[in-house]
């Protein structure tokens, strides 16, 4: 009996092992680990085209070539850490964008959600994410509100994107830097998060940059409207300085064809903050002379580096096209993820969330700098340029393009976005 | 003064676009009682096919006048391949059905119609911007306008005339208000109903085609276009009384001026002013401002 019992009991212990070695494996297995990543981008409805599909576009590329251990150094190795990323992609364009994110992180099961390109979309998921307790990574929505307002103190939602405050007073530095001085400035932002806060950091900093300044309309029509000829008219009859535009998507682009048609951008000076996002398609239709930006050092603005010139021909070889600024800011959150798994050297999510934190990373835009909301919002220099159309070789071109450092357009740990700006931009290093 | 003329121009021309998405919304209705939400699927169709076919022929050495004709082109095509399609195809074996299963069954076919813009012309915006532009520009009192602007103010007068004309003063179209009266009696009359419900049908597809076909020089034509213009048209139809061409009409420039007036004087209110308007009409005429009081049969 006691023979049989011993038996049973070696039986168990020797089970017990195996059992942890297959539960355990260790160095040649974790190639077979992976961590599972919800994409969620727009890839229906208007703002699929421009921004929707060169993202997923970039996640696919990315996801391939890091599993592929392909991409360049610093990402020379192969995975998260090891373990290879299974993909889940998600539309953005639902009415239940809030039960779509639950059906990623609970049915799914996703280890990581990275997504939303609207910031209405961001300021829904952001609390819910943080209730999850899931590593959300934003990747393009713009609006300062998240981490000034929705969840000041975060502990899974990060953005590796700039807010939109940096475009905003880049765009002002850049314009004034151009025209000297304006006298009166209008608007044509879109009627959500982005649109107004959008215009609010261009209006202030114009003011904190400037001194006083008339401002002539503000117009805020619905997103998705497509016809802006009342809009134009009121721009017409106020003859302003300035036109600032955050427009994106096809409402920037129905707006150029509108605008520009009626003279608008021969009797202003029009800033598009989004304007490089469609520079290729809308080609000479954008008249020369107008200030564009990329959201950050992006597509034709972004600095000359090994990464940014493999993913600009990776990217063009595989879709056939160049990558514009969403599909940049992909590729942002990818590496950031990747970074902070390779720095921990684990793919487990609370590693990756410490390693997140506070870090720096390279991307094809240049370093990235995870430093506000408690090293949850990211920061990097950008850049704003003059358009012009090369009649010789026929292609869209970005002239006369000018740098802004990090912490010369990007609020200090701790500041508002507003406080900020209406401070004169206070502890700015430019 | 600037602003009074500005207003004016915005207004008859935001009017214009609005008759011209919503006619053949409120012609179906009218004849048909069907309340057709795919009406936006006939306007993006339309506006895609118009893309299409400009792209191609400014890609020609054809003349430049002739690129309008593609545009009345696409809408023709659309309307008469989608209309037939969906009202012999689908529509025909329910018209015995209860009016609210209709808006059901057109909600499915404007989703079916959604998708398979995506299936046919991917993601990717489509631009015509050559018939915008080669008209050109005329200062009205100092203001810019395109001339493209004020040809489709004159193209939605044409059609509203068209539309009575051809009600009123053809045979036809007296026999299709017998059936807007009682449809029941007309085919005991030996009128042929289901001939007149499928002509009626393609007119208002390609009415809603034809929306689609002139706006897309001034837009980039994206996934997801019918849904904004269905909203809006609902809006001008409701105001005008369903059913009714001169209460759409009516109802496009009550919104197209409500609109144009807020965007120059308050823009705060933009957005609500349309609804505004609209809630306001309803308030005082429940059935909007043409609608015919009705007998209920028992």
């Amino acid at each position: 009996m006691k023979l049989v019992s011993k038996s049973i009991r070696s039986l168990i212990t020797v089970s017990a092992i195996g059992l942890s070695l297959l539960s355990n494996p260790v160095s040649a297995a974790d190639d077979n680990k992976s961590v599972k990543v919800g994409f969620v981008m727009f890839l229906s409805g208007a703002a699929s085209g421009p921004f929707g599909i060169p993202a997923k576009q970039a996640a696919e590329l990315l996801v391939d070539s890091i599993n592929a251990g392909s991409l360049p150094a610093p990402y020379n190795s192969v995975g998260l850490a090891g373990a290879k990323i299974s993909p889940i992609y998600t539309d953005e364009a639902s009415k239940q964008k809030v039960a779509d994110y639950k059906k990623l992180v609970q049915k799914d099961e996703v280890d990581i959600v990275i997504g939303y390109i609207s910031s209405g979309s961001c300021k829904a998921i952001a609390p819910v994410a943080e209730q999850e307790k899931t590593l959300t990574v934003f990747f393009d929505c713009g609006t300062p509100q998240i981490f000034e307002e929705i969840i000041t103190n975060p502990s899974y939602v990060y953005r590796t994107a700039a807010s939109s405050t940096m475009d905003s007073v880049a765009a002002a530095k850049y314009l004034l830097s151009e025209k000297g001085s304006v006298k009166s400035i209008a608007g044509i932002n879109q009627n959500y998060a982005w649109g107004q806060d959008s215009w609010r950091d261009f209006s202030e900093s114009i003011k904190a940059l400037g001194g006083k300044v008339d401002i002539a309309t503000e117009q805020f029509p619905k997103i998705y409207a497509g016809q802006y000829g009342s809009e134009i008219s009121v721009i017409l009859t106020k003859k302003p300085d300035v036109v600032h535009s955050s427009f994106w998507g096809g409402d920037m682009e129905a707006l150029v064809l509108q605008a520009g048609a009626r003279g608008v951008f021969s009797r202003s000076q029009v800033v598009l903050t989004t304007g490089e996002s469609a520079m290729h398609r809308l080609g000479k239709q954008i008249p020369d002379g107008t200030i564009i930006g990329a959201r950050g050092p992006n597509g034709d603005l972004a600095p000359a580096s090994e990464l940014n010139t493999w993913f600009r021909e990776a990217y063009l070889k595989r879709f056939g096209s160049l990558p514009t600024y969403p599909s940049y800011h992909m590729a942002q959150a990818l590496l950031g993820v990747k970074a902070a798994a390779d720095k921990a050297g684990k793919s487990d999510i609370t590693s990756i969330n410490t390693a997140l934190k506070g870090s720096e990373f390279a991307t094809p835009s240049g370093p990235v700098y995870m430093s506000l909301a408690n090293g949850h919002q990211a920061t990097q220099e950008t850049a704003y340029g003059t358009f012009k159309f090369d009649k010789k070789t026929k292609a869209a071109t970005v002239t006369n393009v000018k740098r802004y450092p990090a912490e010369c357009v990007n609020p200090p740990e701790g500041v508002n976005s507003i406080d900020w700006i209406k401070s004169g931009f206070k502890g700015a290093k430019c | 003064m600037l602003t009074a003329v500005a207003i004016i121009l915005d207004g008859l021309s935001f009017s214009a676009w609005l008759f011209l998405a919503s006619a053949g919304l409120t012609l179906i209705y009218g004849v048909m009682r069907i309340l057709n939400i795919a009406h936006g699927g006939f306007y993006a169709f339309g506006a895609y096919t118009s893309a299409m076919f400009v792209g191609w022929y400014s890609s020609t050495d054809g003349h430049p006048a002739l690129v309008y004709l593609f545009i009345f082109l696409a809408a023709l095509v659309v309307g008469i391949l989608l209309g037939l399609l969906i009202e012999r195809g689908c529509l025909r074996f329910m018209y015995k059905s209860d009016e609210v299963l209709m808006v059901l069954v057109t909600y499915a076919i404007f989703l079916i119609l959604e998708d398979a813009t995506k299936l046919i012309w991917g993601v990717d915006p489509y631009f015509a911007f050559e018939p915008y532009a080669y008209l050109g520009l005329v200062e009205i009192f100092g203001l810019p306008y395109q001339v493209y602007d004020l040809a489709l103010i004159a193209l939605a007068v044409i059609c509203g005339f068209l539309l009575w004309w051809g009600m009123n003063k053809t045979r036809t179209g007296k026999l299709l208000l017998v059936v807007i009266e009682d449809r029941e009696i007309s085919s005991g009359l030996g009128i042929n109903v289901a001939f007149i419900f499928t002509i009626t049908f393609i007119i208002g597809a390609t009415l809603g085609a034809l929306g689609g076909a002139v706006t897309a020089p001034k837009i980039s034509v994206n996934p997801g276009l019918g849904v904004e213009v269905i909203v809006m048209a609902f809006a001008v139809v409701v105001i005008g009384g369903l059913g009714s061409i001169g209460g759409a009409m009516l109802g496009s420039v009550i919104v197209g001026f409500a609109r144009a007036a807020s965007v120059h004087l308050l823009p705060e209110v933009e957005l609500f002013a349309i609804y505004g308007v609209m809630a306001l009409v309803l308030a005082i005429k429940p059935y909007g401002l043409f609608a015919q009081a009705e007998g209920r049969k028992i």
